[in-house]
């Protein structure tokens, strides 16, 4: 006769076969069985945070450096409910994620009982699927295809409910995982349609003024070399997206920075004044294009993307190609190499001169004085000292801005933040699971007085497991881009951004059996962030006041064109 | 415009939620829907009419597919096709000259009286929308109407062309 199994044990037998490593997560009553299997056992690592929410951004941070899906664990009714912001993260950003959430014995389902919520209801909005599992026996076959719809096309998170009774470790069953996993609803397509190529490669390769405009699509897909590899071919300006940066080098001679809102000037023209735009893994949004109506109108655009509702959505699309970013790439790049026709390189040095006019007007250069600390220079000293290699996680707001400008990412996955949901709390659990999967490596937070407190409380948490991230608080006293709107569009009334009775975040951190270094004036920026660096065995809370009164530019000027900007308090481009 | 959308999907609990939930949260409204087993019963077939430009639709069509339980997604309203919605529908019949119009009425329009009570008739009409919209308001002229109850619209296209799983 077989082995065989309780419920839990088939859960933790399946996720060991399914390659996972951690665990973050909570317990609670309807989940113990499954703590108890996982006690038991020495092949999954389970990380106990102290809220959900930070449960699934740590899962999310070890997904986003890591490109495994992350895996998280909570109880039915208040713990399921806590996890619904880092879902909303994750969908946003599709990042595969896979939350194993308890239920409510099957009897009681629906009885209003202690603890139950329909989080496969609750979440709805905001998975990309989820399973009621409700036979012990189907358990590894629900997780096999969690899995594989998470990480697969368009990754996304992927809610699992398990009831109480299915985990019950009285009933046994025997281990049956499918071979393959084979769903005739679900096939993400691969390979772009060969006419749709051949149209791409007539339209980039007859372009005057080529823009690259790539997402985070690059990153998900670890198409990042093949990326460079096009660039480089067609010597093409290229810009990333906030989700897409370090898709290429960010001191790549190509590279003209950030496009968007918070985009650099040179980006922003250039995609304004491109007669061709070849988008790959970006979605067009609102973030980005400012005024739809307005949005480079002269442009043709070949967009590429896995997932064919992305395309068309708000931009229409001249050339669509819907498949894998890997497939396609090197279709393009072969077709490419294969066509007779060629670029027209005097148009493109034409083309190149004027990008350098846009980039010598510096748009990221800033008031540098020496009595109050500037947030840019934080960034920059901070680039200098982890000599860009270190994982940035940022919340957000203005410091997200920052560092997105201030620091070139060199590879993909180094920078993990927030694009689409804008979640706060996000900065701290997600460096923690960058942490968890790179524990030698250098992971920093950048956060602000407002974004910190929102996850405070996994301070706790990096002490239990050593989980010694550095902590960049450019502190202003204030919710700064909630401030910095409210003085550009709201005649400087500051309706509630204003952080009254701060704690001092040194002794808290200390309390928390950390390291806290206050920074006050700028002499002393230099020497606090050598010494953060070079304590390795804790974590290191560096509270930096910096200049409250600062904005992030440049700035899009609401709703004009893409390239309508402020460079500077005032001063439109 | 309005459209007419059929759309295949797996017979799973929760499927149909998945659908409407996705029309009101990209806040595209719903005229009526209709949910039924196909002959695979492990395949329910939804129609759904609602409105909207070409733009809409596409994004109704490809956000749909992209839902994991959507086998198949088609827009009838272009080509060839069938509708047929039913009518139940009670109207007062408390007098022999209401009795003789309702029922010539409801011969004129194909419609079947199903029931009869001491003051009412229940008619029943299996027809396109605006058809039985003009039945409402011819009966409306013969008669009062105390309830009316249709079932949505459902469709077909003409010819040999399936939608299969």
């Amino acid at each position: 006769m077989n082995e065989q199994f309780n419920g839990s044990e088939l859960v933790v037998k399946a996720l060991t076969e399914l390659d996972v490593d951690y665990i973050f997560g909570y317990p609670g009553g309807s989940v113990l069985d499954l703590y108890d299997a996982l006690f038991a056992q020495d092949d999954i690592e389970h990380i106990l945070v102290r809220h959900e929410q930070a449960a699934t951004h740590m899962a999310d941070g070890y997904a986003r450096s890591t490109g495994k899906t992350g895996v998280v664990l909570a109880t039915s009714g208040p713990g399921a409910t806590n996890c619904v912001t880092g879902i909303a993260t994750a969908y946003m950003d599709s990042i595969p994620m896979v939350v194993l959430s308890g239920q409510v014995p099957s009897n009681l389902i629906g009885d209003d009982a202690f603890q139950e919520t329909d989080i496969v209801g609750c979440s709805r909005p905001i998975v990309k699927h989820s399973f009621n599992c409700r036979d012990a026996q189907q358990i590894p076959t629900v997780l096999a295809k969690a899995f594989y719809l998470a990480s697969s096309g368009r990754p996304g998170p992927v809610v699992v409910e398990l009831p109480k009774d299915i985990l019950n470790p009285q009933l046994k069953y025997a281990y049956e995982m499918p071979a393959r996993i084979d769903m005739r609803t679900y096939n993400p397509s691969s390979k772009g349609h060969s006419r749709q190529i051949k149209k791409a490669v007539d339209a980039i390769l007859g372009a005057k003024r080529l823009v690259v405009y790539s997402g985070g699509g690059i990153i998900l897909s670890n198409t990042s070399e093949q990326l460079t590899e096009l660039v480089e071919t067609l010597n093409a300006p290229i810009t990333n997206t906030l989700m897409g940066l370090g898709g290429i080098s960010g001191t790549h001679p190509n590279f003209v920075g950030m496009l968007g809102m918070h985009g650099s000037l040179e980006a922003n023209k250039a995609m304004a004044n491109a007669d061709v735009i070849l988008a790959l893994g970006a979605r067009f949004d609102d973030r980005v294009t400012n005024n739809v109506k307005k949005f480079c109108p002269n442009a043709t655009i070949v967009h590429v993307d896995v997932d064919p509702t992305s395309i068309s959505k708000t931009i229409q699309a001249h050339i669509p190609v819907v498949g894998s970013l890997e497939t396609v790439l090197s279709q393009l790049q072969s077709a490419i190499e294969k066509s007779a026709l060629r670029i027209d390189r005097a148009a493109q040095e034409s083309w190149w001169q004027q990008i350098t006019a846009w980039r010598e007007q510096r748009c990221l250069a800033y008031d540098t004085q020496n009595t109050v600390i500037k947030p840019q220079t934080v960034i920059e000293k901070l680039y200098e000292v982890t000599q860009g290699n270190a994982y940035i996680s940022s919340d957000v707001g203005q410091h997200q801005m920052f560092a997105a400008q201030y620091y070139p990412f060199k590879n993909p996955r180094q920078w993990i933040n927030s694009g689409g949901l804008g979640t706060m709390g996000f900065g701290l659990p997600a460096a923690m699971g960058v942490k968890v999967a790179y524990p030698e490596a250098d992971v920093v937070c950048v956060t602000g007085d407002g974004s910190i407190q929102m996850n405070i409380q996994e301070l706790s948490t990096c002490l239990q497991y050593g989980l010694n991230v550095k902590i960049v608080s450019l502190n202003n006293r204030s919710l700064g881009m909630v401030r910095q709107w409210q003085d550009m569009m709201y005649g400087g009334r500051h309706s509630s951004s204003y952080m009254e009775s701060l704690p001092d975040f040194v002794a808290l951190a200390e309390s928390y059996g950390h390291i806290g270094i206050r920074v006050d004036h700028p002499d002393e920026l230099d020497d606090a962030l050598a010494r953060a660096f070079s304590i390795t065995d804790r974590l290191v809370f560096l509270d930096i006041r910096v200049d409250e009164n600062e904005h992030v530019y440049p700035m899009q000027i609401k709703l004009g064109a893409i390239d309508d900007m402020w460079l500077k308090k005032g001063v439109k481009a | 415009m309005r459209r007419i959308l059929s759309i295949l999907l797996e017979n799973e609990p929760g499927a149909l939620s998945r659908i409407v939930g996705l029309f009101s949260q990209r806040a595209y409204n719903i005229d009526s829907l209709t949910v039924g087993t196909t002959d695979d019963t492990t395949l329910s077939r939804i129609t759904i009419t609602t409105q909207g430009d070409d733009r809409v639709v596409e994004q109704i069509t490809k956000q749909v597919n992209k839902l994991v339980d959507v086998l198949k997604i088609i827009d009838l309203t272009d080509s060839s096709h069938i509708e047929r919605e039913l009518l139940l529908v009670k109207v007062f019949a408390g007098n022999e000259q209401t009795r003789a119009s309702v029922t010539r009425v409801t011969d004129v329009f194909g419609g079947m009286i199903l029931d009869m009570g001491k003051r009412s008739y229940t008619v029943q009409l299996a027809s396109s929308s605006d058809k039985i919209a003009s039945f409402l308001d011819m009966l409306r002229h013969e008669s009062d109407i105390i309830e009316v109850v249709r079932s949505g619209t459902v469709g077909i296209g003409r010819g040999d062309k399936a939608l299969k799983g």
